[in-house]
């Protein structure tokens, strides 16, 4: 095991202003890997923030501890700690020009003169902002206010560098491009980066791991492609990305088949290790993987075609499935294509094959 | 083209109609009443008040120490009194900062109702009198007063402590009346004042006292200049404070001005003195003006 940054149990508590409070950190354990790129994924309020912060050392914990390669963080204070973040306003000093910016950290620490000068010169030059060192912050753009940011907290050499939504505020052209910069940064540099974000797209496509959190939990902890394919439970599977969920019991077993009988009657196939007859499960079904088919098949599903969204790419079909549940399909047309077009209220057939179904357990089924 | 300059033209003479009625009222009452200051600073006093129509250039000289008669010597009095007046005002602005400034991260850190609360508690004072309420600091700081009687009762001192009359209880009197002047701009500036700058001085690994003076200070600069102008100006002015707290023993040149017209009926020397008073503070200004539009051309170059 990596023990590079590690958190055990931590739980952090507000006071609301009623007087009651409010567990923002539940219970958080998680175990960072030196140079990886980690993001904290979850929705507004699930505690990222708090998380960020208390790595930092700007809030202390309740309970639980934080410890980098072995020592406990608990009474280091955040300016002794070999952390730096990227904030969420970027929170650049604005009476300060982007080079004195960039130097601030260096300064305060009485780096000698000629190296400062050197290692300002360098980081900027990594964010790609060689010869804007005169400039004040407020005559930048938020993708270079951005990066200032960012070579201010790299140019300290930090062990680990925090980002909170970095990329929340820029328009959408420029924050991909960014997700990549950042990436690439990332590896040239060779440094933990944890990066905090809302936006599941964003986790997926950057991050050699992903954490979803939700309420101050972590709900899952794994690689983007596993986070995706093989959710640990209805919450991640509903939050990243689209899932289709059909809740019901599992009926009958052959090998790794199970069958799953839903409430209104319908048998699913769907493959799994775990379960065993009799047992509550869901099977999550991702819209790529369901296809269309006009005539009827084994284990397929029928459904009526509700709406049809079209987004360029590809259609997204709402198809209601019954018993009020719409289940989304992703359907690639072809251009020119004679095949018929589906609209609202066309009868569709719905297939999958069993590999492609994910099956969780079920709370409350 | 055409259209977009009738348009301004018509807005200018909008603009002028509705600066009209200021123009007048400052013209009237201020530039008017200034221009006969200057005018009567160099005029001969006259026996009893009001002025000779003779050019008369003394009264400066006075000011600065020249013997007006055959039995005086050169003698600066009423310099070394705006010297002690100056230095009073310094005081005061020191004072009112110190207490102030920290003062107003500790409000700006309150929430709800009780912000609020002290906010008009600091607003309080201007609802009572002024002379009432710097006639009870004379009552704190006599020698029978509770000043003196609580030191003495912890045997800290033995003999009553005379606190009146002196640079003292006036720069304490200074610093009561005028506190709030500071405290508010103070405020307004350190309450939109970025805490996330704050902490990210602190995550680059400022201490404290480095976040201080790298950020803190430089950005809530503007309430700490703009409140010490707005104390400085009243304190150096001001003689009902070291009337009543001051008495014969602290001379203000406040006080010379007022008795100088109201008193010794010399208006002539009393223009020529609120003059100085109110040169010193225009040139005051205009470096401080001068510096300010330099840096921030600088900015925004
Ligand atoms: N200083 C605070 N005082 C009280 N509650 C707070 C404070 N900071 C955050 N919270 C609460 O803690 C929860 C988690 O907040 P946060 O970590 O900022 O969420 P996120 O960054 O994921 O949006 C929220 O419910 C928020 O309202
Ligand atoms: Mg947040």
């Amino acid at each position: 095991m990596d023990g590079f940054l590690q958190i055990r149990s931590a739980t952090k508590m507000y006071r609301t202003p009623e007087g009651g409070s409010i567990r923002a950190l539940d219970d958080v354990t998680l175990h960072i890997r030196s140079n990886e790129f980690i993001s904290l994924l979850g929705p507004s309020g699930c505690g990222k923030t708090t998380l960020l912060k208390c790595i930092a050392g700007f809030e202390d914990l309740d309970h639980g501890d934080i410890t980098l390669t072995g020592q406990s963080l608990t009474r280091i204070p955040a300016h002794r700690r070999p952390f730096n973040t990227v904030f969420q306003n970027y929170a650049l000093f604005p009476h300060l020009t982007v080079e004195r910016n960039v130097a601030y950290g260096l300064d305060v620490a009485h780096v000698e003169r000629k190296e400062r000068t050197r290692r300002v010169g360098e980081a900027l030059e990594q964010v790609g902002l060689a010869g804007f060192g005169a400039r004040m912050p407020n005559q930048l753009s938020g993708g270079q206010q951005q990066r200032v940011a960012v070579a201010r907290s790299l140019v300290l050499k930090p062990k680990v560098l925090l980002l909170d939504e970095p990329l929340s505020a820029l328009d959408r052209k420029m924050r991909e491009s960014m997700q990549i910069e950042l990436k690439s940064l990332q590896h040239s540099v060779g440094i933990t980066f944890i990066f905090v974000t809302h936006d599941q797209e964003e986790a997926l496509s950057m991050s050699d791991r992903v954490a979803v959190l939700a309420s101050g939990k972590v709900q899952q902890l794994a690689s983007p492609k596993e986070i995706y394919d093989e959710p640990q439970n209805e919450f991640v599977a509903n939050f990243v990305g689209t899932s289709n969920i059909f809740k019901g019991k599992v009926i009958a077993k052959e090998g790794r088949t199970l069958t799953l009988k839903t409430a209104n009657g319908r048998e699913l196939a769907v493959a799994s290790d775990r379960f065993g007859v009799g047992d509550d499960a869901c099977a999550v079904l991702r819209p790529e993987h369901l296809k269309l088919s006009g005539e009827a098949r084994d284990r397929a599903i029928k459904g009526t075609v509700t709406q049809s969204v079209f987004v360029g790419s590809e259609m997204h079909l709402h198809v209601d499935v019954g018993l009020g549940r719409t289940a989304v399909v992703r359907h690639r047309h072809n251009k020119g294509s004679t095949e018929a077009a589906y609209g609202p209220g066309a009868d569709v057939t719905l297939y999958y094959t069993p590999e492609a179904a994910h099956v969780i357990e079920c709370k409350g089924a | 083209m055409a259209e977009t300059g009738a348009t301004a033209s018509r807005n200018r003479r909008t603009l002028i109609l509705l600066l009209a009625p200021l123009t007048i009222l400052l013209g009237v009452f201020f530039l008017i009443p200034l221009g006969i200051m200057v005018v009567y600073s160099f005029l001969e006093p006259g026996l009893y008040g009001g002025v000779e129509w003779n050019w008369y250039p003394y009264n400066y000289g006075r000011l600065i120490g020249w013997p007006l008669n055959d039995y005086e010597v050169f003698d600066p009095i009423y310099l070394k009194i705006f010297l002690n007046s100056l230095q009073i005002a310094l005081m005061t602005v020191a004072g009112t900062l110190l207490l102030s400034y920290p003062a107003a991260f500790w409000v700006a850190s309150m929430k709800g109702p009780r912000k609020s609360l002290v906010l008009f508690l600091v607003a309080l004072p201007f609802f009572a009198n002024m002379l009432v309420r710097i006639y009870a600091w004379l009552l704190l700081l006599r020698p029978t007063g509770f000043l003196s009687t609580l030191l003495e009762s912890t045997g800290l001192i033995i003999e009553p402590l005379d606190l009146l009359f002196t640079n003292f209880s006036v720069i304490v009197g200074m610093v009561y009346v005028l506190t709030p002047f500071m405290f508010l701009p103070i405020y307004a500036n350190v309450e939109k004042l970025d805490y996330s700058l704050v902490r990210a001085s602190r995550d680059l690994g400022a201490t404290n006292v480095q976040t201080l003076w790298r950020i803190i200070l430089p950005l809530t600069a503007p309430g700490i200049i703009g409140g010490s102008v707005i104390v400085f100006i009243p304190a150096l002015g001001n003689f009902i404070v070291p009337s009543l707290l001051g008495g014969s023993k602290v001379q203000m040149t406040g006080n010379l001005i007022e008795r100088s017209f109201l008193q010794s009926r010399d208006w002539p020397f009393g223009a020529a003195l609120a003059l100085l008073i109110m040169a010193f503070v225009v040139v005051l200004f205009s470096l401080q003006f001068s510096r300010q539009s330099k840096s921030e051309g600088q900015g925004t170059r």
